[in-house]
């Protein structure tokens, strides 16, 4: 449905898309995950036609983005970015504004202002303006226009920033029962929201693609060793030397101590069952075990290691 | 048809649902009534000359200020994202929201119809002068508004994009004034400036004759800088 070939598009000197292929297909909820700055949004607004590429093409159900942009633009509902609205109109307004260019005919504008009303949960603010809008509320009103000529495919850019968690539910929520029926492609700097709702995630980083495929195949890539945090009562210099000796360990470091208690983080080969062997380490040495717990290897691990950032760490979290 | 006719209404209705509207109309009318009675009873004669004769400057300042906003706040907002996506010609919006400044001024003008009503309650005046110059205004009008809808386009800021649009109206008025053409030296230069000046062919109409070349000046004044809107609009895609 979405074919983008070598993509490129330059501001002056700095290359934002870095020649990105790929395609999408009817039913995929399609998320681009990458640093702030990555190109992102700039691929999204080329796909939009809202601004141009410099390199290679790009089709939407077979129309052309440069040639026949008309044509794709109507078959694309997009939110851009933090939902840039008309503040000085009524919701209502906005959205009979945005179905007369869209070609609603005049007889089903009012259903169909009606259902985005009903699907972006609206009820509470059709009788104030747009700027009174709370920031939800904008995101909210933001996607009612996307959806309102009932789009094939939708866009979003970044749909969650800026809201408090419950609302980021709520629009996570919304994106997976919209994305049943539609395609869906949307972008985001946090990670579990792409395994929460993606089908498909493109990894992007300096404009390129990194890394492309399902989050559990992503996933698994990342699995390189297993990371295990214990926590273990006993003497220190024994358990250090001891734990030197257990060939699947490749390193530990002693993160705390409290009150005799010894806290490891223990990194081990990749398929040793690593929890399970230190548990009976622990248990045939007669110390006692406080704390057990294996580390799932996500998203976080294989996007940390393709965007080479470690900084983005607290980002990612 | 459709899309021009949506974007008229929704920066139409705009206007009058912020205070621009009501503002600028109160003080234009103000202002030109200021300038329209005060030499009125002095002079004592049934026309409205001095009324016309600054009418060019009243607008260098008025008319700007009714475009600033156009492009310039779409792109402030950030809305333009949301508008250039949707299924639209550039000169579509372009035209939208030419004509719904053009509409707003046309009404200010219609409510300024009270000063020739009272002249002629007043007096038996020379009706044909009145009314080539009312077309002269609108005609005037809609070319300042042409040149302040391409300085909306240059920028995203409202107060450059105003004080462009005056600055640009200005050259163009200044041009066509004896000041500079007495200046010039050369003949041909002078009677180049001079057609192109924005308050030449006004002066023309005030003689109370409707000339085609007056009009084809006005049209074409409008029709190059709505294009020229309508290119910078394009080549903002290219980023």
């Amino acid at each position: 449905m979405i074919e983008v070939k070598n993509l490129t598009k330059r501001y002056g000197a700095t290359v934002a898309v870095d020649n990105v292929s790929f395609n999408a297909k009817a039913g995929e909820v399609l998320g681009f995950l990458g640093p702030n700055g990555a190109g992102k949004t700039t691929t999204m607004r080329v796909l939009t036609c809202y601004l141009s590429a410099d390199e290679g093409n790009a089709t939407v159900d077979g129309y052309d983005v440069f040639d026949e942009s008309v044509e794709v633009r109507k078959r694309i509902g997009y939110l851009p970015e933090s939902a840039p609205l008309y503040t000085d109109m009524g919701v209502i307004d906005y959205l009979k504004f945005i179905a007369q260019i869209r070609d609603i005919p005049k007889s089903q504008r009012q259903q169909r202002t009606k259902e985005v009303i009903d699907i972006c949960g609206l009820e509470s603010v059709i009788q104030k303006d747009v700027g009174e809008l709370s920031k939800g509320f904008r995101q909210r009103l933001g996607l009612a226009q996307s959806l309102i000529h009932d789009p094939p495919i939708l866009i979003m850019d970044e749909p969650t920033s800026g809201l408090d968690p419950n609302q980021i539910i709520e629009i996570r929520n919304l994106i997976k029962d919209i994305g049943k029926e539609k395609m869906i492609i949307f972008s985001t700097h946090i990670l579990p929201e792409v395994s929460a709702t993606c089908s498909r995630i493109l990894i992007i980083n300096d404009g390129k693609i990194v890394a492309n495929g399902t989050p559990e195949s992503l996933a698994d890539r990342a699995k390189g060793g297993e990371v295990v945090d214990i926590t273990i009562r006993g003497p220190a210099e024994e358990i250090e030397s001891k734990l030197q000796e257990l060939n699947f360990v490749n390193e530990f470091d002693r993160v705390n101590t409290v009150d005799g208690l010894l806290s490891y983080r223990i990194t081990s080969d990749k398929g040793k069952n690593a929890a399970e062997e230190l548990f009976q380490f622990v248990v045939q040495n007669g110390w006692s075990l406080t704390e057990l717990r294996q580390e799932s290897v996500s998203l976080e691990d294989v996007f940390l290691e393709l965007t080479g950032e470690s900084d983005n760490r607290e980002v990612a979290a | 048809m459709n899309n021009i006719a949506a974007i008229f209404k929704k920066e139409f209705r705009s206007y009058f649902n912020s205070p621009i509207a009501y503002i600028f109309i109160t003080f234009f009318l103000v202002l030109s009534a200021w300038f329209f009675f005060r030499g009125f009873f002095i002079i004592n004669q049934a026309n409205m000359r001095g009324f016309f004769t600054v009418m060019p400057w009243l607008y260098l300042f008025f008319v700007p200020a009714v475009t600033m906003k156009l492009w310039a706040e779409e792109r402030k907002l950030g809305t333009v994202e949301i508008l250039m996506t949707l299924p639209i010609k550039d000169y579509e919006v372009v035209l939208g929201k030419y004509l719904a400044s053009f509409a707003l001024l046309g009404v200010t003008i219609l409510l300024s119809l009270s000063l020739p009503i009272a002249v002629a309650a007043l007096g038996d005046p020379d009706g044909g002068p009145i009314i080539c110059g009312y077309i002269g205004l609108l005609l005037m009008g809609a070319a300042y508004l042409s040149i302040g809808l391409f300085a909306s386009t240059l920028t995203e800021n409202q107060i450059i994009s105003f004080i462009v649009g005056i600055g640009l109206c200005f050259v163009l008025l200044i041009i066509g004034e004896d000041i500079v053409l007495f200046n010039i030296g050369s003949a041909w230069l002078a009677s180049v400036f001079s057609y192109l000046g924005l308050g030449t062919h006004f002066s023309s109409l005030l003689r109370g004759v409707l000339d085609s070349r007056d009009l084809i000046y006005y049209f074409s004044l409008i029709g190059f800088f709505l294009y020229l809107s309508t290119l910078r609009v394009q080549m903002q895609k290219v980023g």
